[in-house]
Formats: structure tokens, sequence, C-alpha cells
């Protein structure tokens, strides 16, 4: 009985070093070589694998970062500007700084602007209900509230929210992955810039019909009237097909523009109320100043022709 | 055993109760509205581009868009009257499309049409006047996709066709306007099935009829005893029997390949109305402007069949059926299969409008959606031979080009997969959601 203990114990341990011995020949004579960095790389990225950078994981990326040897066309948005410092620290090349963008939720029809015309009863995606038909209110831009953009978010950063039915974004929780973009067949998420300080403005509207059909369909849609391109003393402020967009390149956060909308709807973020006020008052005080000009000048003129009159008729 | 001897298509298929409400009541035409709303785009194709301005004034008949490229269709004044707003409006498919709205004023009709009811038989035009005279009439397929029948007559170099089918079937629940039309206007429809033989070059029609509509299979013998070329076929009642694929399997036994053409397999098949509409285009010059549409539902006061000018608003046909009942759920602009619950009672009818149904609540709502239990009734259910639950699956997941190469594109969305679910899955949903997807892409 003993022996077979033995025997068995003895066969089976040679077998096992027997094992261990070829595979430390073929790992050592198979080994793939791969670039050392492309693990340290991989280290400090956040392993979110949300694919935001566009390649398809960290591990991917950490790869294209290394065979690229340039920062230049690579980033990651949800490490952010530190972690980029660290990659290119890892590969000894020059960081390039990006500003950090956020997703942004261009459409105001929350349930009190914009009635519902019918009820969508089918199944709880807008990408099927952007498929059947143009939306449960009359507006055929704007939210369809089922939230697909929610379900996509890996990071927790959004939530529906049931008095609106409008989706909100958390601010320090948003990553600017894109997957939200992405997911809205009716693309209301926007990717932008998140701002000096965190401070941004936009307008949240996308409704491009005349103003008056607009404005029957939801309280606060853009109708186009140009009252905040006409404010805009840096062109930031274009108006196409019916419907306000600020460039936030060339926008300055003057704050001029925001109370010109008849509707409000032009969305600031992190700003406080007072600043928005001054910047109104200097506003009016600057229209005032200039009609006033434009008065004296048109009364200096006047009283010009005039004298030119009374010259002539002298003569 | 089956005792009914009657053919069908053998893939699939499914057996709705068919509820024909209406088919005992005959064509009434509808008094003209005060507006009507046409929109340019009501067939598959490129829209319409619009000739008139606001203001102007059209007679009825006259062009008001015009067709854009071979696949488009032109547009005529379905009333006559004093141009109104052209502007964007809701339509039965759901969306937004421009649309041109006319407020009518008498009845004044274009003199070139023939409003005389004498039948005539005498086919003067030749085949490729016959295809002109369709095209500039506006004529597209009634049965509810609304394809350029004129394309459908120019069958590409290299194929030849040798089988016109005419698709009396109307397999959808509920809808009566065919079954009307067949009892109604059968010397017409005869007319027009030689106008289509002649345009087309083909010896052999085939009327098929499904066996619920016994009293026009029955004229129809009547009317064809002596044709030699001519015949008419009953079917057995099985849904989606008026898909052009199946039509063709039912009554010739031929399969469409995958991707393919009717005339693929050397068949072209017209729907009845279109075959009454082509008569009307071709022997009277008349252009497409009004056409048979089944208003019915279960408490709807007179489920009836109404002769509508295009562009008239729904709500004048619900109010001529005795208006829209208290527990109505649900209005549906087609059958209750494929048809699309619409939005607005303002929707215009369009050239593809065969029917408007009321569902009622009770009926209208979808039921709790469960797991799928992997029974496989879709299979057995799908027409064109596919897996209804995969392909939920990989469109849901976004996989695309998986359902592609399982011929997602294939799908006829007949809605026989989500109707015989147990577990109420909302299938077709999905299906036409990787369907749109992969147009989307090709367009790109």
């Amino acid at each position: 009985m003993n022996e077979v203990i033995l025997y068995t114990v003895l066969s089976l341990t040679g077998l096992g070093i027997l094992a261990a011995a070829i595979i430390h020949l073929v790992s050592k004579k198979f080994a793939v070589q791969e670039d050392e960095r492309i693990d340290k790389v991989e280290e400090v990225l956040p392993a979110t694998n949300c694919g935001g950078c566009g390649q398809p994981g960290c591990r991917a990326f950490a790869k294209a970062v290394v065979e690229a040897g340039t920062l230049e066309e690579l980033h990651c948005p949800v490490g952010g500007n530190a972690v980029m410092k660290q990659v290119a620290a890892i590969l000894g090349i020059n960081a390039v700084e990006r500003d950090p963008f956020i997703a942004v939720v261009r459409c105001s029809g929350s349930f009190e602007y914009r009635k519902k015309t019918n009820i969508y009863d089918g199944e709880s995606s807008c990408k099927i209900a952007a498929t059947l038909y143009s939306g449960d209110t009359g507006c055929a831009y704007g939210c369809l509230g089922m939230g697909d953009c929610v379900d996509v978010c890996d990071f927790e950063a959004m939530y529906m929210d049931e008095k609106t039915g409008l989706p909100v974004i958390i601010e320090d929780k948003c990553t600017a992955c894109n997957a939200c973009v992405k997911e809205c067949p009716k693309d209301i998420l926007e990717l932008w810039p998140k701002g000096k300080k965190n401070k941004r403005i936009y307008v949240a509207c996308l409704n491009e019909e005349k103003g008056s059909t607009a404005r029957k369909e939801c309280a606060v849609a853009c109708s186009g009237c140009a009252k905040c391109f006409e404010a805009c003393r840096y062109d930031a402020i274009t108006v196409t097909n019916n419907l306000a967009a600020i460039d936030p390149e060339k926008c300055t956060l003057c704050l001029e523009c925001v109370e010109t909308c008849d509707v409000r709807n032009i969305i600031t973020v992190n700003i406080p109320d007072e600043k928005i006020k001054s910047a109104t008052d200097h506003r009016i005080k600057m229209e005032e100043r200039a009609r006033k000009k434009k008065e004296e000048e048109k009364l200096a003129a006047q009283a010009a022709q005039q004298q030119n009159g009374d010259a002539t008729k002298q003569a | 055993m089956r005792l009914n001897k009657h053919k069908t298509f053998k893939t699939g298929g499914i057996h709705p109760h068919d509820n024909k409400l209406s088919a005992q009541v005959a064509i009434t035409p509808l008094p003209l509205p005060k507006m009507v709303t046409i929109p340019i785009i009501q067939h598959i194709g490129a829209p319409a581009k619009i000739v008139v301005n606001r203001g102007d004034m059209v007679k009825t008949g006259q062009i008001i868009a015009k067709h854009e490229g071979f696949v488009s269709s032109n547009i005529h004044a379905s009333v006559s009257g004093r141009v109104g707003v052209i502007e964007e409006v809701m339509d039965s498919t759901g969306f937004k499309h421009m649309a041109i709205n006319i407020r009518v004023k008498g009845d004044d009709w274009e003199e070139s049409i023939d409003r005389n009811d004498a039948l005539i038989e005498e086919i003067k035009l030749t085949p490729k006047e016959i295809v002109n005279r369709i095209m500039e009439a506006g004529v597209v397929g009634m049965g509810g996709a609304a394809f350029p029948s004129h394309v459908k007559l120019s069958v590409p170099e290299g194929k030849h066709v040798d089988h016109l089918l005419i698709n009396g079937v109307e397999c959808e629940p509920y809808l009566t306007a065919d079954h009307r039309v067949m009892l109604e206007k059968p010397k017409e429809i005869i007319v027009g099935i030689k106008i289509l033989m002649k345009a087309l070059g083909v010896q052999k029609a085939i009327i098929g009829i499904e066996d619920n509509k016994a009293d026009a299979i029955e004229i129809f013998q009547q009317l064809l005893k002596n044709e030699k070329h001519i015949g008419v076929e009953a079917l057995e009642v099985q849904y989606p029997q008026g898909g052009e694929k199946q039509l063709i399997q039912a009554l010739l036994n031929r399969e469409v390949p995958s991707g393919g053409l009717p005339a693929d397999v050397g068949v072209i098949v017209h729907n009845v109305g279109t075959t009454f509409a082509v008569y009307e285009a071709v022997q009277k010059n008349k252009p497409l402007l009004e056409r048979v549409v089944t208003v019915t539902g279960k408490s709807v006061k007179q489920p009836s069949n109404f002769l509508v000018r295009i562009g008239t608003p729904v709500i004048d046909l619900l109010i001529a059926a005795g208006g829209v009942p208290e527990d109505t759920g649900k209005i549906v602009s087609g059958g209750p299969m494929m048809g699309k619950a619409i939005a607005d009672l303002d929707v215009p009818v369009a050239k593809g409008t065969s029917g408007i149904l009321l569902i009622p609540k009770a009926e209208a709502s979808r039921s709790e959606i469960y797991n799928c239990v992997h029974c496989g009734k879709c299979i057995e259910a799908c027409p064109m031979g596919l897996e209804p639950y995969r392909l939920l699956i990989m469109s849901k997941k976004g996989n695309n080009k998986r359902a592609k190469e399982e011929h997602i594109l294939d799908c006829i969305e007949c809605g026989s997969c989500s109707f015989v679910c147990p577990s109420n899955r909302p299938i077709l949903d999905y299906i036409r959601l990787g369907k749109t997807q992969l147009k989307k892409q090709k367009n790109v």
C-alpha cells in the first residue's frame, strides 16, 4: 500500500518538474519581445477602457503612444493633462497640454416648456424612437428623454432629471469620453471646452425651424432673433438656419450676450448672477453711449449742413 | 392534412384575425376638404421639386411638384384653389417633410383629364408612351410602400420578365380598400392589367386574391372566362402574403434571391389599386390625385371605404366615419401589422395611405417585456427565413456588420416576429434600428 503512494507521489512530482522545465524553456525561446514602456504607460493610465481616446482600451492606447513616439494626436481625456505628463515623462518626450472638455446638453426643452403632443409607448430607447418618428413633442430637434446617454455613461456622470425630463451632467465626474455624444440619435450632447475656472456659456437649443414655429413647439426655443449676435463684440456668435451658436474659441466670456436672449437660453455655468448683471449693465451703458454719440453726430451733421446752406444763401 | 387546397407561401407566415369590418361597405367619395396639405415626398426615392409659389391658383390635376431624377414621382394638385404656405409638416411617416398647402376653391379640373366614367378598352399608346404617361401621372405603388410604378415597369437590361402578378391579396387585417376596388372596378382593373402587360411585353398575368374575398375571386373568374393570358388564383389566407416576395413564392413557387428584385426571377408585381390608377392615368389621362382609404376599427361607428383626395387631413375622414370613439388608444395609418401610429390628427392622406385604423385603448398598449426563452417562434414565423431573435441582439449591441451578414437587410418589416413572440419582445423595433444604421453607414 505504501509503495503505491510512494510511486504515485514520485511519478507525479517527476512529471511536474519535467513540465515546469519545458514551460520554462518554451517561455524563454518563444518569448514575445514587447516594449517595456507599454506596460509602464498602461500602469499610469486610468484603466477605464472607455474608448474616449479613440483606441479600443487603455492597453491599445499605451501601444499606440509608444509606437507613435509623440503625443501630438493622442490624448487620454479621462486622465487629462496630469496623466499625459506622466506618460510623457516615461517616454521622455514633450507633453502636449490640452484644454479639458466636458459634455453639455444642448436642449432646454423641459416638460414645462415643451408640451407633449402625443404619447410614445414603444421600446424605451431614444434610438428606437428616433427611427420611428420625430418625437413625442412638437420639436423634432429636441431631447427624446429616454436616457440612452445615461445608459452608456461608464462614469456615472449623468442622470435623467425627473422634473425636466432632460439629462444632467455631473461636472466632477464627466471625463469627456464622448460615449454619450456618439449614442445620442439627436446629437443633443456635445463636447465643450470646460473653460477657465470651469466657466462656460453655450446655447442650449438645436431647433432650426423658423422662430414662430420653433416657439410654438417649445417656449424656450432659439428663434434665431440674432440679438445675441448683435451684442457680441468678438464675432463669437453665429446665426445659421435660425439657430444661434457660440464659438467657444472666440468667446471671451464677457457675458454681454446672456441677457439679450428673451428666453434666457444662453446657459451659463459656474458664473455668478452679479457678473451677468454687471455685464448687462455695461452693455446697456455702452449701447446708450453709442446711441448718444450717433445722435450727436447726426445733429452735428445737420448743423453743418444748415451752416453750409446759410453760407450758400448768403453768397 | 389541409382541407384547403389553395396555394400559399411556404416560409413562415402567421394567421392574425382578419376583422374585415368594412368589406361590404361601398366606396363613397368624401366631400372636398377646406384645405389640403400635399407632402412633396410621398414615395420611395428623391423628393419632388416644387414648381408653384404661394398665392398661385392651381387646377385639380395640375403638377405642383416635379420628379427629380428617375426614382421619384410627380405630385399633382388634388384640388383646385390657391396655394398657401409651403412649409414642413408632420406626415404619416412621423417625420416632418416639406408640403404644399392648398386652400380649396371650387373643383376646377385640368381640361386634359377625361372625367367620364365610361370604360375605354382600346389601348392606343405604345409601351414607351405608357411608361411615360404613368411617370407623368405620378403613379406609385398603392399597397403601402409607394414605390414609383414607372421604375418597376422599366425592367433593367439583361433581365427577362415572363409573368406579371397582380396583388389583390390585401393580407393586412381590417383593410378593405383593395377589396372594394376589385368589386367595384373589375373591368377597369382588367384593362389596367392589359396596359401593364403591353408595357412590359409579357404574355402571362395572374391576379392573386386571398380566399376570404370569395366575391372578388368570383367576379374576376366570370370576367376572365374567355381570357387566355390573364388568370385569377385563390390563395389561402396567410400573412404577409401581400409581400411581393411572398406572393411570388405562393403563385409561381419562385424565390427571389437575397438582396434581389422580383425581376431577377422574371416577375413584376403590381397592386390592384395601382393597376386601377394605371388604367386611369393611361386611358383617362388622370394623374394619381385620389385614392380609396379604409377607415375602420372595432368601435368606429361606420367603418367605411372613402374615395379621398390626396392631402386631406385624417381628421376629416374620422369625422365622416362617425367621429373618434372615446376608448381610442391609437390611430394607425395603414393596417394593424405594418401601419404606423400617427402623432397628429392633421396628418394628410398620402398616396400610400391604405387605411386609417382606430385601435381601442385595451388593445393599443404594449405588454410587459420578458426575457427571450429561445422558443424559436419568431424563426418559424419569419417569411424571409431569418432568425429575428438573434438580429435583435446584434442590433441592440450595435453589431451591425454581423447583422448584415445574417441578412438583416432582407427583412420586410412585416412584424410577424413581434406578433408571435410570447415574451412580447420588441424584435422588429431593433431590427429596424439595425437596418436604419446600416443604411446610414452606406450613405456616409
